[in-house]
């Protein structure tokens, strides 16, 4: 059960921290509680895994890996569980998931791949294909990037925390 | 880029300092003034290499559900839909791919509820007929930070 308190605490870092030598007590103001409570939540959310990585997000591209890839593997049911352990072990592959098949396209194991340029890519996706025995894929490059934005929560709720938790 | 925001960058993707003065502990890891430490985040910042610093939550633990959705759109209209997609805040990935599914967007909403309604919308709003929504079955890796 998320509190009123903890939804005002997420909707206040969800876009980022500001950048000033203290951040946290900045936060903490904005939302009407003490810097001490900020921080010992946002290290429970941490340690129970509600939050996976606090930390600076990257510009993939700027940070000189410039393309990435959405490959797509059509993977025996019953191969899934050991073909996504062995792709998610490459540095490259940022994400690894099962998806459902549909209607001509018979992909069900997807996986986002970053290099530093296509052949790049093309050799960790030979890799796993090699090593997987997993033939059958198709690579999507990105022809263009219309937004990429942090996620919001909790969207429509008032930003101030004000009173007790019900 | 020098040694010193690299080395800055490896640190701070993944264990930024939850503590009152972050940058004075910043500072001492990487022998610099803890002044410095906030200049050079700034100024990786302005650049355009750090988006922001801050969570990455866990979907799931939060009670909201995502998806990957596939749209087929005719090539000439490809800018325009992407338009409506992008525009709700539940989207936050829209990228177009070479492939018969040319729109690939991920969304996260409060509810199931809440997505149908939104991809509903969308296929109204955009006039788009082929859209196929793809919830992870099963999830082998989430990971967003690079060695630089």
């Amino acid at each position: 059960m998320i509190t009123r308190k903890q939804r005002a605490i997420i909707r206040a870092i969800q876009g980022g921290i500001p950048l000033c030598e203290q951040p946290f007590h900045e936060i903490a103001r904005r939302i009407g509680i003490s810097t001490d409570e900020l921080i010992k939540q946002i290290e429970m959310w941490k340690r129970d895994g509600t939050i996976r990585r606090f930390g600076a997000v990257l510009d993939h591209r700027r940070a000189g890996f410039e393309t990435n890839a959405m490959v797509v593997w059509n993977v025996p049911d019953e191969q899934v569980e050991s073909f996504g352990c062995t792709a998610a072990q490459f540095a490259a592959v940022s994400h690894c998931y099962e998806r459902p098949r549909f209607e001509g396209f018979n992909y069900n194991m997807y996986t986002m791949i970053h290099g530093s340029c296509r052949r790049e890519c093309e050799e960790t996706v030979k890799t796993i294909s090699q090593i997987t025995g997993i033939s059958d894929y198709r690579v999507l490059y990105t022809t263009a990037e219309f937004k990429k934005a942090s996620p919001v929560y909790f969207g429509d709720d008032d930003l101030t925390y004000q009173g007790e938790d019900c | 880029m020098d040694d010193i925001d690299r080395e800055l960058l490896n640190i701070i993707q993944t264990d930024f300092p939850i503590v009152e003065q972050p940058y004075e502990v910043l500072g001492q890891r990487l022998g610099i003034p803890a002044c410095e430490a906030l200049k050079r985040v700034r100024a990786l910042v302005e650049s355009g290499i750090i988006r922001r610093i801050g969570p990455s939550f866990d979907t799931r633990k939060l009670g909201h559900v995502s998806a990957l959705v596939a749209a087929r759109v005719p090539i000439e209209r490809l800018e325009e839909v992407a338009g409506v997609v992008s525009s709700y805040p539940h989207v936050t990935h829209n990228y177009a791919r070479d492939c018969e599914y040319n729109l690939w967007f991920t969304l996260i909403c409060e509810n199931h509820d809440r997505m149908n309604a939104i991809l509903q919308d969308i296929k109204q709003k955009a006039g788009v007929e082929e859209m196929v929504c793809l919830p992870a079955r099963r999830v082998f890796k989430i990971q967003v930070n690079f060695t630089i």
